[in-house]
């Protein structure tokens, strides 16, 4: 793929993203969709971009701040609205809604609502991949916040134990609901404390998904050579608050501060790439026909998701046992 | 037919479906080590290899979710905990995850895994070695609850629930590994979901689980020598729970206790009473009762947890009383002898 090519590809999955997570904001206050969200704007080129370094059959596991992953894996908006809408044409038929939003068919296996535990299903999802030989890693996506669970702890060092091909995925916003990690940690630093693991580490804190694709890549490519899996602490700021559609600027109440957030408001993911997309000699009105094409797309995602059918009631029962 | 130990039977299974099925492997604390959990895992990892049947670190939490992970992928995973009081560390695993993988997935996942727990008594095991949490485990929906009390059960049991696409918790009591039995040869599965009769009788049903089924016939041993017919069945499978075996026979005897292996409040006795009043109320010659362990932590000193633990004198007196009998004479009677024989550690 030419730098052209991959920088557009790049660009159209941080817009969907970001689009998409705008049409949340701008229908939440209908109250037609009635899931919590926790909304990823800010966040956008760590999914865009590790998504786009790993193989489309590596699977996946995310969190319940997973609209990234799932749109960035998926290109499935459609099914992605249905189901904040809870209608029957979303993946999982309105069940999952917004915190628990995957598609094993993509590889996306589970997104989960509480901290940290799909983090040991990786560990599952990466023996399978090791037992049958598949060549495939599997990436774990999780905030920073999950770091405090002895559960991410335990399946680090299993990982390394049994050289599992997991990608430790860590989003580190630098808050856990509204505790600032400086609050949380007992450790020097997230370098220090995983470096006493058997593991790759890579950090970050680019805003380009391009970048982050390479890393990703270069660490899959690390992780299949020697057996040792990857932790990657790749730093980003979300934009919102911690759940809700509000963009969360409450600097008076003292756990973020106004310059972290124009710091990174300055390295916008999203702006940034349209402005690489201009000096690689892409045509403005090309980059404004991909936006329409988008926007266009995401209203129609909405506009069918409003008026699709609900599950039967029959539906409460199904799907317990197999 | 041949004889065999509950641990035998258990191992014979799990070789069975592991020769039968690539897909299956063993794993948990201390599986692979010397003592194999009593015999139950021996041979396994000379067998089928270290990457087929593993010890792991003490990490519950991480490895349940492990085998969710595995089990998502098309493995069949089978996680092993010496005790079922050390399953509450995966407990998060077990209720937010596994349980609801499928539902939550509109049906895409199935999670085929099997989380094989031991029941402590005896020789001091006390408050956190004792538990068997069958009740909680069977109130979350998306989980299958089973206690086999028998070899022939337990080999049969192990195998459907290996074969199952559900998440399976298996709870064996430690007293039952050394009770031999006829099992049938082969490829003989027992099927989830349904119960046995024990023993048939005509006046009084005891419903028992896991050590109560041994504690029930005896009792209806000592009842039969007063005349007294006593019907004992065991559900095997906890959840789904197979009411109608229990229903026919209650609507036969007009009597019923439940005895479990547990706790009794909020617990499985709870449900069985609920669910024979609910479907034979105007059948019932009695009040359903139950008889179930003293609600407190279990003690470790032996005479107080002689106490702790209902037994055959127990289900006798309460037989008598759904009955309106006289309490016969018990006097001279050992109700103690399995305790005797038990010298531990573990």
């Amino acid at each position: 793929m030419t730098a052209r090519a991959q920088a557009l590809t790049l660009y159209e999955s941080l817009l969907l993203i970001r689009r998409a997570e705008e049409k949340i904001q701008a229908h939440y206050a209908e109250d037609d969709m009635k899931t919590p969200v926790h909304l990823y704007i800010g966040q956008e080129a760590v999914a865009a971009g590790v998504v786009n370094g790993l193989d489309p059959a590596d699977p996946i596991v995310g969190t319940y701040r997973s609209h990234g992953i799932y749109l960035a894996r998926t290109d499935d908006p459609e099914g992605f609205f249905a189901e904040l809408y809870g209608r029957v044409g979303g993946p999982a038929k309105g069940k999952a809604g917004s915190m628990h939003m995957a598609r094993p068919q993509d590889g996306l296996f589970l997104t989960s609502a509480v901290v940290a535990t799909t983090i040991p299903v990786a560990l599952g999802l990466a023996f399978t991949q090791q037992y049958r030989k598949t060549g495939r890693s599997v990436a774990a996506f999780f905030g920073d916040g999950a770091m405090d669970e002895g559960v991410f702890w335990e399946s680090l060092n299993f990982a390394c134990l049994k050289r599992l091909p997991v990608l430790f995925v860590c989003e580190d916003n630098g808050l856990a609901i509204h505790t600032p990690s400086v609050a949380r940690r007992g450790y020097k630093s997230v370098a220090d404390a995983v470096g006493g693991f058997d593991c790759h580490f890579v950090e970050s804190e680019s805003t380009d998904p391009a970048e982050i694709s390479d890393l990703t890549r270069d660490a899959l490519a690390r992780q299949r050579e020697d057996g040792r899996p990857v932790f990657m602490r790749l730093r980003c700021y979300r934009y919102v608050e911690h759940v809700g559609p509000r963009e969360d600027r409450d600097f008076h109440l003292g756990y973020r501060r106004e310059e972290e957030f124009e710091y990174w408001r300055a390295r916008d993911p999203v702006r940034c790439q349209r402005e690489r997309l201009i000096k690689l000699g892409v045509p403005e009105a090309e980059v404004a026909a991909l936006e329409t094409k988008i926007d266009e797309r995401l209203s129609r995602c909405v506009a069918e998701a409003q008026k699709a059918p609900f599950p039967e009631p029959e539906e409460l029962h199904r799907d317990v046992l197999a | 037919m041949s004889q065999l130990s509950y641990r035998e039977a258990v191992n014979g299974a799990l070789i069975q479906e592991m020769e039968r099925d690539d897909r299956v492997f063993v794993y948990g604390c201390d599986v692979a080590d010397h003592k194999r959990i009593y015999g139950s895992t021996t041979d396994l990892v000379e067998r089928f290899g270290p990457e087929r049947c593993f010890s792991t670190p003490i990490s519950e939490d991480a490895m349940t979710g492990m085998g969710l992970g595995a089990a998502i992928s098309g493995l069949r995973p089978i996680h092993v905990h010496i005790r079922v009081d050390f399953l509450l560390l995966a407990m998060n695993q077990l209720a937010n995850m596994i349980s609801t993988a499928r539902y939550m997935s509109g049906g895409d996942l199935s999670v085929p895994m099997v989380i094989r727990a031991v029941v402590g008594r005896g020789w001091g095991q006390s408050a956190q070695h004792s538990k068997s949490l069958h009740s909680v485990f069977a109130h979350l929906p998306g989980i299958r609850v089973v206690a086999p009390t028998t070899p022939n059960d337990v080999k049969g049991l192990m195998s459907a629930a290996i074969r199952d696409d559900n998440p399976v918790v298996m709870l064996e009591h430690r007293w039952l590994y050394d009770t031999v039995g006829e099992v049938d040869e082969g490829d003989a599965v027992v099927p989830l979901g349904k119960a046995r009769v024990v023993r048939a009788g005509t006046d009084l049903t005891i419903v028992a689980t896991s050590w109560m089924v041994v504690e029930a016939l005896r009792a209806a041993d000592l009842l039969a020598e007063r005349g007294v017919s006593v019907e004992v069945i065991d559900p095997r499978t906890l959840a789904p729970l197979d009411e109608e075996s229990i229903v026919a026979s209650v609507q036969k005897t007009r009597h019923c206790i439940v005895a479990d292996n547990d706790w009794s409040f909020c617990g499985f006795g709870a449900e069985v009473a609920a669910m024979v009043s609910e479907r034979c109320f105007g059948q019932l010659g009695a009040a359903v009762s139950r008889v179930g362990w003293a609600f407190v932590p279990c003690p470790t000193t032996r005479c107080l947890e002689n106490e702790f633990y209902p037994n055959a004198n127990d289900l006798v007196r309460a037989a008598e009383r759904s009955l309106g009998l006289d309490a016969m004479d018990l006097s001279g009677f050992d109700f103690y002898t399995y305790e005797n024989r038990f010298k531990g550690p573990f």
